[in-house]
């Protein structure tokens, strides 16, 4: 029995849809309800053609944000409002299209609506007009025609127009200003009435938190199977200089959240490097790093965080295992079945924290590094007390470089040191050819990034020309 | 009224293929592949997959009853492979299933059983072993061979430009419908609904008459729906014709990517001459192109690229000789640009070996050897209204002080470093097969006085519709909602060109523009008689009214038509359109075989991160011959759009297929295409011009401006070397973060 029976409002209507568990919404939407709006071009979360804003509460609040509808099942839509382009359509064109319309913004139209969605996502969660931050928001949103100044200058225009003050009920505002139609004004008590969906458990079922990396490589399998869509519970806390991330906390949430932006000054352009806004909100932290790929970015972050990961049996038995040790081989983990990752915790050093995440890929934004690399550094002095470094892309698992961090261990910091450490990273790493690059790239990026790791974070106490 | 596509497109609203909601008896089609580059089909063991429940029907290349042929002009290339495979990906068989995932799960059930045969994947191995499609060609003029003991410098090189995959959002696509009396109606995503129904008919063998092809608009083409979109069009309607029920094949972006041909990569030798000043003397450039298993486009790439080597210059002495060289890939195929970027990336960068060799900014090059008024292009044409020297000069207006102010920010920058390069433009525009430079258009005005019009123009995202409504409009001088262009459609529509070539509208358009003209006489002559003018030169139609001698008259747009129908006048009009003085003699490889040129000139400023080797685009300036616009927003939309599009083929899109000939870098999250972050801010200015060999003094635009992106090469390749002097530059395209931090720290 994989079937669900999600019961949720579908634009303006409720719907009750008895589908496949692992249906993805695109299909749903463009198959079975004939919305043929959301368009489907690349089913991997890359394109952003077929993006849907997903609403539902959180914490007593109902949000919306766009999502890849490609990579969405159907057991998640339980008790959500989902959105297409034609659930935001009125009579005329909104402002949002009309900006598009007037800039030039629209060529053969494939990604157009995809685009209107994203543009709204923003308007609904936006704090205040950025365009850097609007910008970031249809960064998962590619157009083959390249139609990008356009669209930029329509974002220029809609930011002109409609400076975001902090309202305390952006809804109505931008239902008064016609972005949204009027019958949003009526989801949130329509939604509350829906009753909870109790799955029952299944000890066979494939776990699934976001599902953005399982929907792009077993979309088949996840139609075909049970499910159980792990329970969202996002926490981010600090207690006795102990850092705690649930593991269903999305890749948006650690981006947004004010403690982990306190602690790493420069965390929320690192995570605009890592996925899009619409894979972000899907995404897990656990997930990510239960993925285990080789590049995983959280593994490479956390791993130079000396994190731990707390796990926990289908009988709630927990156990604790360093995250260096939990990558063993390639794609294998120290995770026993019906184990699941509960959550992350890394100890919190005194401010200001000496951290660098660097990631370079073929494309800058939302793509997979061909090499990633986080340095953690505790110094008393110019003396290196603690040393965590990680590489991703170099090994078969996301790699923390042991030999490399013992070496430092103690170390004053020096130019020597530093090309020290550099060397002994070759010897810990055994990077293959892939179209991600050569060995021969992958070894120079990763001395490359560790330079870079130094620079930024010490750029008195070294001197660069003499690195390079 | 009607919406314009733009406000159906935003809405959601406009139907694409795709959307095209299907009754439950429409069965799916799905395309058994080869799995390896070459080799002879031994035996095909179909029973797991005909045991499989909802499999309907499955054919092979014995089940075709016309010609087993879908190639342009050449044979050799088969609908389903009969007897020998040539790629990985190439269709054997198709299945009929009930549902598309039956098809696919059919096509994996089939096993084959395979005779591996050699397989070549480089041109220039290809070209050792004498695979070609075709004998080499060369356009000469002068003589290289006296002109080098003449040169105060001469440099020769070698470079390498890589395919890139035309990602139209829009996969391949195409529903085919049987017809009472063996007729078939097809829905296919294609630039070329006439060849499209061709095709269909050579391999079912029906007239062409009993094949109907519709086309309401893509989902992007560039060029990989001009021949491509054929094969999946013919072998739906081959499922269609055999069970006589709707069939539609879709392919997934991976399926796409995998089975379907890209921008061909060209490896080229040249050879370039130049006095102390810097004056070019002789070019010599021989190209190898690799142009996958079969012939598709290739050869009028090839010519194309052969009337492009010489870029933007005159050059008394040259040399082009370019082969098509045949390999194990997927067929190559068209790619707005169209084999010209291959041949000018050629061309930049022996001026840039050449600039190096004499201790010049290769602009010094550029700018000394421009195209002028009344040259002779090296095929024997006269350069007429030749921009090549205004746009470059235009251009350097908004550059004053720009070299200066990289000089001073990459002396005081170590870690960074920033370029500028130049790319002066030059496109020919005409289709070369100068056969195809014909359109029509049929034009109805109904009685409420909306209009129809029909043509064979293809809406891909290029903005045609908004330009043929627009010489509509104005011909008429009426309201533009009033309207429509219709689908694309071979019973409308015969034998029409594909939409390609950057000149869909300039034929089309003038098509239209005839017809319009044609309508309005007779409208002028009801008008005349309805208010008793005998001189019908004094009627005018302006803004959907009728006036005499510039007096309004009461006489409405409406009521004229109205009177016209009531008087029994035509409201239909069907007009044809050939350019005019356009030939080519091949055996003289020299004639007049384009319309006009296109020129402009690019400026593109780099930022380059030496400690990462990543870099960003930061700016593009350009000047563009544009004529005077049909519709600017569009033109701006397609010299931006071009213009990024270049930029991913020299940066960050690069195609990998493994020693097998399997395709690795085969979706959206392994071949990264541009993204916002990765535009750069542009800047256009258009060159004030008029047109007079193009529909109402307006410019093709849809290629020209991705060669401006040309530059981003010679940008980073400065910026690499003002970093690493001891670089030795090398012209590999794409220049990859890979290729440029290798660059970086290249040591000598």
């Amino acid at each position: 029995m994989n079937k669900i029976s999600a019961t949720f409002i579908l634009n303006h209507r409720q719907v009750t849809a008895k589908v496949a568990l692992g249906m993805v919404a695109l299909d749903y939407i463009r198959n079975l309800q004939k919305l043929t709006g959301s368009k489907q071009a690349c089913r991997t979360g890359d394109c952003g053609a077929c993006s849907v804003l997903l609403g539902r509460h959180e914490k007593g609040k109902l949000i919306y944000h766009a999502v890849n509808s490609c990579l969405l099942p159907m057991a998640a839509v339980h008790g959500c409002h989902l959105v297409t382009i034609e659930g935001l359509n009125t009579a005329e064109l909104n402002p949002i299209q009309q900006a598009v319309l007037d800039n030039g913004g629209v060529q053969c139209g494939f990604c157009s609506p995809g685009f209107v969605v994203a543009m709204t996502a923003y308007f609904l969660n936006a704090q205040t007009a950025n365009l850097d931050e609007f910008v970031d928001a249809v960064a998962g949103n590619l157009c083959r025609c390249s139609g990008y100044m356009g669209i930029k200058r329509a974002l220029r225009q809609l930011l002109q127009q409609y400076p975001l003050n902090n309202s305390e009920n952006r809804l109505q505002d931008l239902i008064e200003r016609q972005i949204l139609p009027d019958y949003f004004v009526a989801i949130a008590p329509r939604l509350a009435e829906i009753p909870i969906l109790k799955t029952p458990s299944n000890h066979d079922a494939i776990m699934v938190a976001g599902g953005t990396d399982l929907f792009v490589q077993r979309p088949q399998l996840l139609a075909a199977s049970q499910l159980k869509l792990l329970e969202s519970n996002q926490e981010i806390t600090l207690t006795q200089q102990q850092c705690r991330i649930t593991a269903s906390t999305t890749l948006e949430t650690l981006k947004n959240s004010p403690l982990l932006q306190s602690l790493f000054p420069q965390f929320k352009k690192e995570m605009e490097m890592i996925a899009t806004t619409p894979i972000r909100q899907r995404a897990t932290v656990g997930g990510n790093l239960a993925n285990a790929s080789p590049i995983a970015d959280m593994a490479i972050f956390f791993l130079a965080l000396a994190a731990q990961l707390e796990l926990r049996s289908l009988n709630g038995e927990t156990r604790s295992v360093r995250l260096q040790d939990f990558f063993q081989t390639y794609k294998q983990i120290d995770l026993q079945a019906g184990e699941q990752i509960a959550a992350l915790s890394f100890s919190c050093p005194p401010q200001p924290i000496l951290f660098s995440f660097e990631k370079v890929s073929k494309r800058q934004y939302s793509d997979i590094a061909s090499v990633n690399s986080a340095l953690f550094l505790e110094l008393e002095q110019e003396t290196i007390k603690t040393a965590h470094l990680s590489a991703g892309g170099v090994a078969a698992i996301p790699l923390y470089l042991a030999k490399t961090c013992a070496y430092l261990q103690g170390k004053a910091i020096s130019n020597e040191v530093v090309k020290q450490a550099v060397n002994i990273a070759q010897t810990e790493i055994s990077p293959i050819s892939d179209q991600r690059g050569s060995a021969e790239y992958k070894r120079l990026l990763l001395r490359q990034l560790i330079i870079a790791h130094f620079l930024k974070l010490l750029p008195d106490l070294l001197n660069a020309e003499d690195l390079l | 009224m009607s919406h314009s596509d733009a406000v159906l497109h935003l809405r959601g609203e406009s139907i694409f293929v795709d959307d095209i909601v299907v009754t439950p008896e429409m069965l799916h089609a799905f395309p058994l592949v080869s799995t390896i580059a070459h080799g002879l089909i031994k035996n095909i063991d179909f029973q797991a997959a005909q045991a499989l429940e909802g499999v309907v029907a499955i054919f092979t290349a014995a089940n075709i009853a016309g010609e087993n042929q879908i190639g342009n002009a050449s044979v050799g290339e088969e609908l389903l492979a009969s007897r020998e495979v040539l790629y990985v990906g190439q269709p054997v068989a198709i299945m009929v299933a009930k549902t598309p995932e039956l098809a696919k799960q059919a096509a994996a059930l089939c096993q084959v059983e395979y005779q591996i045969l050699e397989a070549i994947f480089n041109a220039r191995i290809a070209d050792n072993k004498g695979l070609h499609i075709a004998p080499p060609r060369t356009f000469a003029v002068g003589n290289v061979d006296n002109a080098w003991q003449d040169c105060a410098v001469i440099v020769e090189g070698q470079t390498e430009s890589g395919a890139q995959e035309h990602v139209y959002f829009e996969t391949q696509i195409a529903l085919a419908y049987p017809l009472e009396n063996g007729g078939l109606k097809l829905l296919s995503a294609t630039q070329s609904p006439s060849f499209t129904q061709k095709i269909i008919a050579r391999v079912l063998n029906k007239p062409m008459h009993l094949v109907e092809v519709d086309v309401l608009r893509l989902g992007g083409g560039f060029g990989g729906k001009e021949e491509q979109a054929t094969m999946w069009a013919t072998l739906a309607a081959l499922a269609a014709d055999k069970t006589q029920q709707p069939v539609k094949l879709a392919l997934s972006r991976s399926e796409d990517m995998s089975f379907t041909g890209k921008r061909h990569p060209y490896s080229a030798d040249f050879k370039i001459g130049l006095n102390a000043q810097g004056k070019i003397l002789a070019y010599q450039v021989k190209f190898y192109q690799n142009a996958g298993a079969t012939a598709d486009l290739s050869l009028a790439i090839l010519e194309r690229t052969l009337f492009h080597a010489g870029g933007s210059y005159f050059i008394p002495n040259l040399k082009a000789t370019a082969v098509s060289c045949q390999t194990h890939l997927p067929s190559n195929t068209a790619f707005r640009g169209f084999g010209a970027p291959q041949a000018m990336f050629v061309m930049e960068a022996a001026i840039f070996a050449a600039a190096e060799k004499m201790g010049l900014d290769a602009s010094v090059i550029q700018q000394q050897n421009l195209l002028s008024e009344g040259d002779y292009f090296y095929y024997g044409m006269k350069a007429e209204n030749a921009r090549a020297k205004a746009s470059w000069q235009q251009l350097q207006q908004r550059l004053t002080g720009q070299q200066q102010a990289i000089a001073e920010f990459n002396c005081t920058h170590r870690l960074e470093k920033k370029a500028l390069a130049l790319m002066p433009l030059c496109f020919g525009i005409a289709f070369t097969a100068t056969f195809l430079n014909q359109a029509s258009a049929l034009v109805h005005i109904y009685t409420d006085g909306s209009v129809s019009i029909s043509c064979g123009a293809v809406e891909m995202g290029q903005g045609v519709k908004n330009k043929l409504i627009a010489v509509a409009a104005r011909v008429l001088s009426i309201a533009e909602n009033r309207i429509k262009i219709e689908s694309t459609n071979t019973t409308r529509i015969a034998n029409m060109s594909p939409t390609a070539a950057s000149n869909g509208s300039d034929l089309n358009g003038q098509a239209v523009l005839i017809a319009c003209q044609q309508l309005l006489a007779s409208l002028k002559k009801v008008a005349a008689e309805a208010l008793n003018v005998t001189d019908i030169d004094a009627i005018r139609i302006q803004q959907e009214r009728v006036y005499v001698k510039d007096v309004a008259t009461d006489l409405t747009w409406s009521q004229l038509i109205g009177k016209a129908y009531m008087t029994r006048t035509s409201l239909s009009a069907q007009a044809f359109y050939a350019t005019p003085d356009i030939y080519f003699d091949r055996s003289k490889e020299s004639g007049n075989p384009f319309a006009y040129h296109v020129y402009g000139c690019a400026a593109v400023e780099v930022t380059l991160d030496c400690l990462r080797g990543r870099y960003q685009v930061d700016k593009v300036r350009i000047v563009h011959d544009g004529g005077q616009s049909l519709d600017l927003k569009v033109d701006i939309g397609q010299i931006e759009g071009a213009l990024v599009q270049g930029l991913g083929w020299l940066t960050s899109e690069e195609i990998i297929f493994d020693d097998s000939g399997h395709l690795k870098t085969n979706d959206l999250s392994q071949y990264k295409i541009p993204d916002i972050y990765a535009a750069p801010e542009i800047e256009i200015e258009f060159l004030n011009s008029d047109n007079p060999a193009a529909v109402l003094n307006s410019k093709a635009v849809g290629e020209p401006p991705l060669m401006y992106a040309i530059a981003v090469y010679f940008a980073l390749a400065k910026a690499v070397q003002a970093f690493n002097p001891d670089w030795q530059t090398v012209y590999d395209a794409p220049f990859t973060p890979e290729k440029v931090l290798l660059a970086l720290y290249r040591k000598i």
